[in-house]
């Protein structure tokens, strides 16, 4: 496995979808690669930042409009 | 290999259901809050129109509703919720007879967009070939404060919105919402192997923006 490779199967690494032969050979390659390292590093910290952004907010018109919707469906139940 | 079958329902699901079914308003503005601007961004990759995605989400809501009785538990909630928003999105989309096949809103080509600009690497003839010739800088001179900061979390909420649809709203739901893999595959029915290289391909293009915005930062620091 080299860097080029590498870089492509991070996340299948992240997952714990690979097969336990890839991984170690993923596992051997990082050993001796910085440059790999640091980038497994970065991926990692991405992750984390994007776990920290917020969903998206609603607009009030659409939450008035789906308690109506709500509302009607609850009268005719 | 086939996937593993999806996760059933969670207690937590059980509990919301039973309150839905109440008449419970509180239960259905939370579950609204939680799913609808997801719903919404699922239904635009079907139709052509915003106008006509916020009606497909309603039909949606509609359908979610009438169909609680039914609901056994044998997937999530959300997997339910999103599997009948696919389809309602499907059937409007097939009636809006739009161009684009729906087999393809969520096919990610295994040979496109690589990590890493091939630049980066030792060309092909190279001794050591697709070894690292510019390796990444670490940030691990980028305190922490800096890195967490509104700034920095600005640029990866722009390098997620600038995805291809199907990769942004992946990585909307496995890294920001925190669903796992298997409630996203079964709620936007896709493969397993599918997710994972949609997930993929959408965190290495934000990596590569957070490496441009740091370092360019590093430089204007030095």
């Amino acid at each position: 496995m080299n860097c080029i490779q590498l870089v492509e199967l991070v996340t299948d690494y992240l997952e714990g979808s690979m097969p336990a032969e890839q991984r170690a050979r993923f596992d051997e390659h990082i050993a001796g690669c910085d440059g790999c390292t640091t980038y497994l590093e970065q991926f990692r910290i991405t992750i984390r930042l994007t776990g920290m952004l917020d969903e998206e907010q609603i607009a009030p018109d659409i939450r008035e409009t789906l308690l109506g919707v709500f509302r009607d469906w609850r009268t005719s139940a | 290999m086939s996937d593993p079958p999806p996760p059933a329902a969670t207690q937590q699901d059980l509990a919301l259901v039973r309150a839905l079914r109440a008449g419970d308003e509180t239960a259905f503005m939370m579950l609204v809050e939680r799913y609808q601007p997801a719903m919404l961004r699922v239904a635009l990759m079907y139709v052509s129109t915003r106008a006509v995605a916020e009606e497909v989400v309603q039909d949606a809501w509609v359908g979610v509703l009438k169909g609680l009785e039914g609901f056994e538990g044998r997937s999530s909630l959300r997997t339910w919720i999103f599997r009948i928003l696919v389809n309602t999105a499907k059937t409007r989309g097939q009636r809006e007879a739009r161009s684009i096949p729906f087999s393809s809103v969520w096919s990610a080509d295994p040979d496109a967009d690589p990590s890493v600009e091939p630049g980066r690497f030792l060309p092909p003839g190279h001794p050591a070939s697709g070894r690292w010739a510019e390796p990444p800088v670490g940030w691990e001179s980028t305190p922490e404060e800096r890195l967490l900061a509104k700034e920095t979390l600005a640029e990866v909420s722009r390098a997620i919105d600038a995805l291809p649809p199907n990769q942004r709203e992946v990585i909307r739901m496995r890294d920001v919402l925190g669903w796992p893999s298997a409630d996203v595959r079964n709620a936007l029915d896709i493969s397993e192997t599918n997710q994972r290289v949609l997930l993929h391909r959408a965190r290495a293009k934000v990596r590569r923006a957070l490496e441009g915005y740091l370092g360019a930062e590093r430089e204007r620091k030095a």
